[in-house]
């Protein structure tokens, strides 16, 4: 006890008891103010346990904007500090630290390097502390499209799940078309990710290609260390494609096991994940001809910023960027333009009244800009395509990519049908 | 429940040549943990629940062995021969002195020990996922047999296993060390008196115990993905299998790893939602009707 309690310092203590005493006699929370030279912008991630590599990476992605805003002088004379915290991928340590980090470590934005489940979460700690909050990592739809769950200061600057599924049932449907790919099975993770990804895989391919027969779907748990059993499951159904939502180890797994079965010889594979560099490189025998939706790649978009942004970032961690890499670099970027439109001024509601509908330049845009939708507070323009597996570096090609113009008409449909838009 | 799919798979050769195939590559894989797990029971009444880690270890022996080397032969060895030291060292600093303690002494301290050798690795090789990848020997179609294929080195993997598991059971029942080892675990009094040194007795068994942990590591490091923690579910699977088999007995353990792989390999044709609830179902009621598993001589609860 006496231990622990020598970790508090007299700094602290007078803070957390400043805090407190806000609350009581004014209702509102207290902020802690970073000091009059810096901004600090802070940031929970996933930095340990089995998708560490992918918390990394947006930390990295991040911090080249942040770097290189300082190497320039910073935002008015102030210079950024990026603090980061570890949040082992759980939901409550996510929002605690979150907390944390506004309460007592004089953070005044957030940039939430979260997957779904500590985003949603993050999200709740923001209706209650409206400082700015960009969410780099979260493809579930409804955290922006469902009006429920809209914060006035939360954006995302992330993939969002039912522009992919569109663009994967579109890719897929085509190519079912061409090969006459009729018999199909899954086989994804049996959780809510994976339940979820999938349906609205089968549902989008399917009414784009109503001749598709879905005969099976193998559910193996997360995480699970042998695919055996599935994959003969899947072998008995001589099925002619396969799609599978299974992502990370899981999907290295998978796929080193099912090659010993040839599986990918006479099947053809569709894949959420395997396009994400961490899986690319971690596959001893990586199968070509893999479709796969797009994570990251250097080739696409096939612009020379985009080379020189995943060089800059292979400098810093010795590899190319992944999906979180760049989510997160992109989060960065509207962050430091927002900032300097207001002048380096932090309060929330000024940031987030300058992002909405804001067009930023990014080596990640179609047509080399990205934008942050006003009405919903998320972006369009980002790099929605499929590819296949090669088996030389960076392991993709064929991009084959989706006009968005068809993604947001058939967006707006699925919005209605969930009744998040007036129809 | 899709009885339509089991019937159809078991009356086709091609199918259920597949699936028994598959019962066998799960099974004798976890046989050489439970072996291993149920030898430790058996000689030296310790519940090892640090048995998964050992695995573990035996895993990351192997890939950093076929890293150095390219050689997947001495990765082999080198997991099992290198987990086993892992095990006599364990066992004389530190689960020599639970011997005799109670169940949940022996959990904390075992759990206290996974927990030191998953951070050990995390620490060595960070957090992320790691693949051996298949070595070029193996790097061959699979193999038909009755119009179902299985892969070669599955074949190699559970010949391996089962020549694991027949030296094990040689050792014990033909030899005169096994003799030592069986007359310890019955009375390791009179063992003592007899002059025999029953303190570097026990840390061999553990010894044993852990290097057939290793080699299940080593075995699996070309086909699955290691991380720090990758072991639980191992165990998890070991205790349904030895409490089945019986708690000490290597014959039992291996009837109830296959036993387990006939449930997983079938399960998922036929009942993929009660694969894992039919496992637990078969424990319950083994536990029910011989509490002491259907080869062992001492109850499990």
């Amino acid at each position: 006890m006496t231990n622990s309690m020598k970790t508090i310092g007299r700094r602290d203590f007078l803070k957390a008891a400043a805090a407190t005493t806000t609350v009581a006699v004014t209702g509102f929370p207290y902020v802690a103010k970073a000091d009059a030279n810096t901004i600090r912008i802070g940031m929970t991630t996933i930095l340990s346990g089995r998708v560490a590599m992918l918390g990394n990476t947006a930390r990295a992605g991040a911090s080249l904007v942040f770097d290189a805003v300082n190497q320039a002088g910073g935002i008015n004379g102030k210079k950024i500090e990026f603090v980061v915290r570890d949040s082992e991928g759980k939901p409550d340590v996510a929002a605690k630290l979150t907390r944390d980090l506004i309460n007592s470590e004089g953070c005044e934005i957030i940039l939430s390097g979260e997957s779904s489940a500590g985003s949603f979460a993050v999200q709740e700690v923001i209706r209650s502390l409206p400082v700015l909050c960009v969410h780099a990592e979260t493809e579930t739809s409804s955290l922006t499209a469902d009006p429920k769950l809209f914060v006035k200061t939360a954006f995302r600057s992330c993939r969002q799940g039912i522009h992919d599924a569109v663009v994967g049932g579109i890719y897929a449907s085509k190519l079912a078309k061409e090969k006459d790919l009729k018999r199909w099975v899954t086989c994804s993770p049996d959780y809510a990710f994976g339940r979820d990804n999938t349906a609205q895989f089968i549902e989008l391919v399917k009414m784009y290609e109503p001749s598709i027969e879905f005969v099976d779907q193998t559910w193996p748990k997360l995480y699970a260390p042998d695919y055996t059993e599935s994959i003969t499951k899947i072998l008995s159904q001589q099925p002619q494609a396969i799609y599978s939502a299974l992502w990370g180890g899981d999907l290295v797994a998978f796929v080193e096991q099912a090659n010993l079965y040839r599986l990918f010889d006479n099947t053809t594979m569709f894949s959420t994940a395997i396009g994400d560099t961490p899986v690319l490189t971690a596959i001893k025998q990586l199968p070509e001809g893999i479709h796969t939706a797009y994570r990251y790649s250097r080739k696409s978009p096939d612009t020379q910023e985009n080379r020189d942004f995943a060089d800059s970032f292979k400098k810093l961690m010795g590899y190319d960027p992944t999906g979180w890499g760049w989510e997160a670099n992109v989060g960065a970027a509207f962050i430091v333009e927002a900032l300097k439109r207001t002048n380096g001024k932090t309060d929330g509601a000024a940031l987030a009244s300058e992002l909405e509908d804001m067009t930023i330049k990014s080596p990640l845009g179609v047509n080399g800009e990205i934008t942050m939708r006003g009405s919903d507070h998320t972006i369009i323009n980002y790099p929605v395509a499929w590819s296949q597996t090669v088996r030389k570096a960076p392991y993709l090609d064929n991009f084959v990519s989706v006009e968005w113009s068809k993604i947001l008409e058939f967006e707006k449909e699925w919005q209605k049908s969930k009744g998040y838009i007036q129809g | 429940m899709d009885t339509d799919a089991l019937f159809m798979c078991l009356s086709s050769s091609a199918c259920a040549a597949t699936q028994i195939s598959t019962a066998f590559i799960i099974g004798m894989l976890l046989f050489l943990v439970a072996s291993g797990l149920s030898l430790i029971f058996g000689v030296l009444n310790v519940t090892n629940f640090a048995h998964g880690g050992l695995y573990m270890l035996g895993a990351y022996f192997a890939l950093s062995t076929f890293e150095v080397t390219g050689n997947f032969w001495a990765a082999l060895v080198v997991a099992a021969l290198a987990t086993g030291v892992v095990g006599i060292i364990l066992e004389r600093l530190v689960i020599s002195r639970i011997y005799g303690a109670d169940l949940l002494m022996q959990l904390l301290v075992c759990y206290a020990l996974t927990l030191i050798m998953d951070d050990a690795v995390r620490f060595i090789y960070g957090s992320e996922y790691k693949m051996m990848g298949m070595p070029q020997v193996f790097d061959l179609p699979p193999v038909a047999i009755a119009g179902g294929f299985v892969p070669s080195y599955y074949l190699f993997m559970i010949g391996a296993s089962a020549v694991a598991g027949l030296a094990l059971w040689f050792v014990i029942n033909r030899t005169r060390f096994g003799k030592v080892v069986r007359a310890l675990a019955i009375n390791p009094k009179m063992v003592s008196a007899l002059g025999i040194n029953t303190t570097l007795l026990y840390a061999a068994v553990f010894g044993v115990g852990s290097g057939l942990a290793g080699l299940a590591g080593g075995l699996a490091a070309p086909i699955r993905t290691l991380t720090p923690g990758m072991g639980l579910s191992f165990l998890l699977d070991s205790f349904i299998i030895i409490v089945i088999g019986g708690m000490g007995s290597i014959g039992g353990a291996f009837v109830a790893s296959i036993l387990v792989g006939f449930i997983k390999a079938f399960g998922a044709i036929g009942f993929p939602l009660f694969t894992d609830g039919l496992m637990f179902v078969i424990m319950a009621i083994v536990l029910i009707l011989k509490p002491q598993g259907l080869f062992g001589e001492r109850s499990a609860l």
